[in-house]
């Protein structure tokens, strides 16, 4: 009955696959860009949509085509991009295997590893469209919350996309044009229609089969061929080319009084969370119309409302545990074999405050933007304002390490204040193999950190076609005795501040967006509209 | 043109429609997809129309949910059931899709199928399919596969048998947890047809497998299993076998797992037999009604009268009861309301002595209860103590509890009460009715809400229909028609509602000399709604008076009435006569 024991369990399966030696650091690579402004061009020739929109106002048109949401599913196979017009870009990988590969091994999501990851663009939907809630006399946003891929099956995609208050389940199936041939009442010559569209007949038909046999003059009989029941045959397909089709499968929706922030797959395949800032609930994939609301941090009061939900994600493997964060830094892992409703947490991640540092802004900058688990679902990664930090379930005295990812502004976070950038919500991820972590910053720039003992990997890079144009040698930094605690460890401390270059740093050029390839050292990052793909 | 064998050219039409842009008409032509069939006749319907719906199946899922139906009734369209396996390969098809209703239909459209061909054809048709399923790329077509294997397994060669429980036992080790669900869910169909010494080895490893799989949805399919497979397996093996599992499960770390468990436990109590019963499943069951989490006592407490049923008295009263009083001071409502909606089954099987002396004072806490919900639930079975016991020593706690509901400011909740009345009145007699509940039955007819004083109105008429006519004149029907003076006109719409009720009660008599005249005198009612509705009651009372009442009563009235301002009243009032119009011409 004790929820600590699964919480061990998951203990086990993670020791084995401990991350083990300092690998090298890792030279990154320009490997695609989509989506790329070119220097002075402030509209993209794009989709007819997009052309449609830039009649309204060019300021408009920019805004809906920044990028909001960046996931690979997890073969690492399909990339998915969603953007603030609530349209979901899907690209797919084009340098792996033949695709007569046994799909058993994909969906076991092992396969052999050749070059680089390159992709092309796939196809791409609207997702979600501007709606107006009357009740509340509120808009509501068509922008992609997030993206999270679902199991495939049949060849087809299947993946999950949420707005602020809206979650939809989404099949992009390859399906064949057909052109239908040989019918036995010839609709051409009958209605004077086309092949395809066949209205005229489709409304006179009707009175035919209800009645069962009353002839309709206005259908051209002469083209019935006659000789009784041996005549019928049936029409003839001929297949001419196939299309991408995305349909929407189920819309889960009115289970959210706030915006929702994160949704998160189980491995159980069949249910998945979403939250919000107060609550987190429980679907199942087939049902969208009821949901269990497992987390309420609500209180009776608002007044006494102290700290909201700022991401939640699910453990990779164990279909009991999940983790959410708050905005008060703190990161509480829940057990649901414990209790239908899980307002109390098994686990308690939060780091102390070390006394005399507190200032305005402690409690805004600790805020958490966002989590992730390792894949071995022994370690998760939290982003704050200033800092990475990788936590190890079984430690929650503290974290294993903490990365400054820009620690030059902390003299300006007055400034990052007053322009509203401290509320920015960056994104992180960690690599498929759990040896390096990754996020994003201002003026386009990302930083990546190798996470091993004894590593002092820390790299910048810019999202250009150049990513190492900005990257600036870090001075000696300590690195990690044996034995010594790890708590309060500070790596990655980029002090060579933001005018090295000569640049000034961009507040509005910033990094939010960037996931990492399951199982490949490559890097996609979202730079306002543009999609940047790294490797190395 | 001429030539033209008429009843073809619906059907070319239908067939044509199988390929329509409009899935509306594809719907259409495949639900009729007999017909299309019995107009091409057996031979072609095999050669050309079930071929051609095998490569046709990339349509709307609603297209081939209907199809995976209707290939499922097609075995007499294909001549029969020596012809039954032309059916495999669509469905087979239809079995891999991705979603789960159209796969779960064609499943069944195939066991269907599979129950009538020849025991050869199993064979060389169906295991195959089976095994192809099994076999499947993607996880659709392994986890339609696991249902399928009750069917073959019967009429399948010794080789086969082996064979098939192997690939079984494989689905249950699936990577993908949609698999081994579906094989958990299967597994009771599938050890239903397995030999008992097979069923003893292979099944219960699988079984056993599946009890210790990480996935908690998995484990949940697998106590369902546990209900199942008990009863196949001789009790010694049952209690060597099931029961350490079920104990097992009933301290699972997972409350959902537990959940299940005390929604089973009492089918096993059979399978196990008396002893083990006493011995580890009271002790289980105990144990879940005591649980930390709400969920499971709301299940186990659901289930305390099944339970208390299959044990001997004693042991109830000794285990359970000493439970039952703690869940009745429950803090989770939730959990008081399920044990309130079942613990009045438990008088008949406790006996009048162990009733009155352990379960009353339970009865009467729970009738006390600050949620409503609780309270209705006892009321709602109140009739299964009184068979029991006899209401005498429940009446004077129920009457607090029924004004309480009675005035609840909950609308539903005053609702809920009101459905109950009849029942109460049936069980409590007419004396207690007249002190305590007329006041309250006449109280929701001017309710606030319309919802209230429609169904006070019903219940007026059900207990005139419980009590007779002659009692209702006495106690029902003045106070009724006293209300018509209401100031308020929606009120005495209410009570013109109540009285169309009665009057068919009441009877032709009592309808003319006491309804009839107040229903006239409405119809000078200043406002118009009031008097449409006269018009309507009018029209609703010409079957029930005499026919001369009509032509000197109710006629005049309507037609004073055909002649108002309003526009409505008019209209009912017209619609009224010209029914007056035929009963004249009937007669």
């Amino acid at each position: 009955m004790n929820g600590g024991g699964s919480v061990e369990a998951a203990e086990a399966v993670a020791e084995a696959s401990a991350p083990v030696g300092a690998p090298l650091q890792l030279e990154w690579k320009f490997a695609q860009v989509f989506g790329e402004r070119t220097a002075g061009e402030e509209v993209q020739e794009g989709t007819a949509r997009s052309m449609a929109r830039s009649r309204w106002s060019a300021v408009l048109f920019i805004d809906v085509d920044i990028i909001s949401a960046i996931e690979f599913d997890r073969t690492g196979d399909h990339l998915a991009t969603g953007d603030r017009g609530g349209r979901v870009v899907l690209f797919e990988r084009t340098d792996t295997r033949d695709h007569g590969g046994n799909r058993r091994d994909l969906e076991r999501m092992d396969f052999p590893i050749n070059r680089h990851p390159e992709f092309r663009y796939k196809t791409e939907f609207q997702s979600h469209e501007p709606e107006f809630d009357y009740l509340k006399s509120l808009e509501i946003e068509e922008k992609i919350n997030k993206i999270k891929w679902c199991q495939s099956a049949n060849g087809a995609l299947f993946l999950l996309s949420t707005n602020d208050k809206t979650i939809k389940f989404w099949k992009v199936q390859e399906k064949k044009v057909k052109k239908i041939c040989d019918m036995n009442v010839d609709p051409a010559k009958a209605a004077g229609n086309g092949p395809l569209a066949v209205p005229g007949m489709s409304t006179s038909s009707k009175t035919y089969t209800a009645n069962g046999g009353c002839l309709d003059k206005t259908l051209g009989l002469g083209n019935f061929p006659p000789g009784g029941a041996s005549s019928l045959h049936l029409p003839v397909m001929t297949s001419i080319e196939t299309s991408l089709v995305p349909r929407c499968r189920r819309i889960y929706a009115h289970a959210h009084d706030y915006h929702i922030n994160s949704i998160s797959n189980n491995s159980d395949g069949e249910t998945f969370i979403s939250a919000d800032d107060l609550r987190i609930n429980l679907w199942n994939l087939e049902i969208s119309n009821q949901s269990f609301n497992i987390v309420d941090v609500k209180p009776a009061n608002m007044e006494d409302l102290t700290e909201v939900i700022t991401s939640a994600e699910f453990h990779p493997t164990h279909c009991n545990i999940l983790a959410y964060s708050s905005s008060r830094g703190s990161i509480r892992l829940v057990d649901m074999r414990q209790s239908a409703l899980c307002d109390s947490h098994t686990k308690l991640f939060e780091e102390q405050e070390v006394p005399g540092s507190r200032s305005f802004f402690t409690e805004i900058i600790a805020s958490i933007s966002d989590i992730k688990f390792a894949k071995d679902g022994r370690y998760i990664l939290s982003r704050d304002y200033m800092t990475l930090k990788l936590w190890d379930i079984n430690m929650d005295s503290g974290p294993v390490s903490t990365f400054q990812v820009h620690e030059y502004l902390r003299p300006k976070l007055c400034d990052l204040y007053e322009n509203d950038s401290i509320f920015d919500k960056f994104e992180c991820c960690l690599s498929g193999d759990g040896l390096r972590v990754a996020t994003g910053s201002y003026s386009n720039l990302f930083r990546v950190f190798g996470c091993t003992d004894g590593s002092t990997e820390a790299t910048t890079l810019e999202a250009s076609k150049n990513p190492m144009r900005r990257q600036v040698q870090t001075p000696t930094r300590p690195s990690r005795s044996l034995g010594t605690l790890s708590r309060g460890f500070r790596r990655g401390a980029d002090t060579s501040g933001a005018d090295t270059n000569g640049n000034a740093f961009d507040f509005t050029t910033k990094l939010l967006h960037l996931a990492w390839h399951p199982t490949e050292n490559s890097l996609a990052c979202a730079a306002s509209n543009s999609l940047y793909m790294y490797y190395a | 043109m001429a030539t033209i064998d008429e009843p073809l050219y619906p059907i070319a039409v239908l067939i044509d429609e199988l390929k329509n842009e409009d899935i509306q008409l594809r719907l259409n032509s495949i639900r009729r997809l007999s017909t299309i069939a019995r107009a091409l006749g057996e031979e072609r319907t095999r050669k050309e129309l079930i071929p051609f719906l095998s490569e046709n199946n990339d349509d709307d899922d609603e297209v081939l949910l209907a199809m995976a139906d209707e290939l499922g009734v097609f075995i007499p369209y294909v001549g029969g059931f020596e012809y039954a396996n032309v059916l495999l390969p669509p469905l087979e098809t239809l079995c891999t899709v991705e979603e789960t209703c159209v796969r779960d239909k064609s499943v069944v459209s195939l066991c269907r199928i599979g129950t009538q061909m020849r025991e050869q054809d199993l064979v060389d048709h169906f295991i195959p399919l089976i095994k192809r399923l099994a076999a499947g790329e993607w996880f659709t077509a392994r986890v339609s596969s696991c249902g399928l294997f009750h069917i073959a397994y019967p009429s399948a060669p010794e080789t086969f048998k082996t064979e098939l429980r192997a690939i079984y036992s494989q689905l249950c080790q699936d990577d993908m947890p949609m698999v081994r669900r579906s094989a958990a869910t299967n597994l009771g169909k599938f050890a239903a047809t397995v030999e008992p010494a097979h069923l003893k080895t292979d099944i219960m490893s699988i079984f056993e497998d599946l009890t210790q799989d990480d996935q908690d949805s998995v484990r949940l399919l697998a106590v369902e299993g546990c209900a199942a497979l008990g009863k196949l397996l001789e009790p010694q093996d049952c209690v060597a076998h099931i029961l350490p599992v079920i104990v097992n499960f009933s301290q699972d770390k997972s409350w959902r797992v537990r959940y299940m468990v005390a929604n089973q436990l009492y089918e096993l109590c059979e399978a196990v037999g008396p002893e083990p019963t006493r011995s580890d499943l009271v002790p289980a069951y105990v144990r879940l009604l005591r649980d930390n989490e709400a969920e499971v006592r709301i299940a186990a407490a659901g289930k305390v009268t099944k339970f208390c049923r299959i044990l001997n008295p004693e042991l109830a009263i000794q285990h359970i009861l000493p439970c039952v009083k703690e869940l009745s001071t429950d803090s989770s409502q939730h959990v008081r309301s399920a044990l309130a909606s079942v613990i009045m089954g438990m008088a008949p099987v406790l006996g009048k002595d162990a009733t009155i002396e352990q379960l009353l004072p339970i009865f009467l806490s729970l009738l006390k209860d600050e949620f409503p919900d609780v309270r209705l639930n006892i009321i709602s079975k109140l009739d299964q103590v009184n068979q029991v016991i006899g209401i005498d020593l429940l009446s004077q706690s129920l009457l607090p509890a029924i004004v309480e509901l009675a005035e609840d400011r909950h609308w539903r909740v005053r609702l809920a009460i009101i459905e109950y009345i009849p029942l109460l009145a049936s069980q409590l007699g007419v004396g207690f009715f007249d002190d305590k509940l007329g006041a309250l039955c006449m109280q929701w007819l001017k309710d606030k809400v319309y919802s209230i004083r429609d169904a006070a109105a019903n219940n007026v008429k059900r207990l005139a229909e419980e009590f007779g006519p002659d009692w209702a004149m006495q106690h029902i029907v003045p106070q009724v028609l006293d209300l018509i003076n209401n100031p308020h006109y929606l009120y005495r719409m209410t009570i013109l509602h109540a009285v169309s009720l009665l009057a068919p009660v009441m009877g032709s008599e009592i309808t003319c000399s006491q309804i009839l005249p107040i229903v006239i005198n409405a119809s000078k009612d200043r406002v118009p709604n009031i008097k449409f509705n006269v018009a309507k009651v009018l029209q609703s009372l010409i079957p029930i008076v005499d026919q001369s009442v009509v032509e000197k009563t109710i006629r005049p009235c309507l037609v004073e009435l055909s002649e108002d301002p309003d526009v409505d009243v008019r209209f009912f009032a017209t619609q009224a006569l010209q029914s007056t119009d035929q009963v004249m011409m009937s007669s």
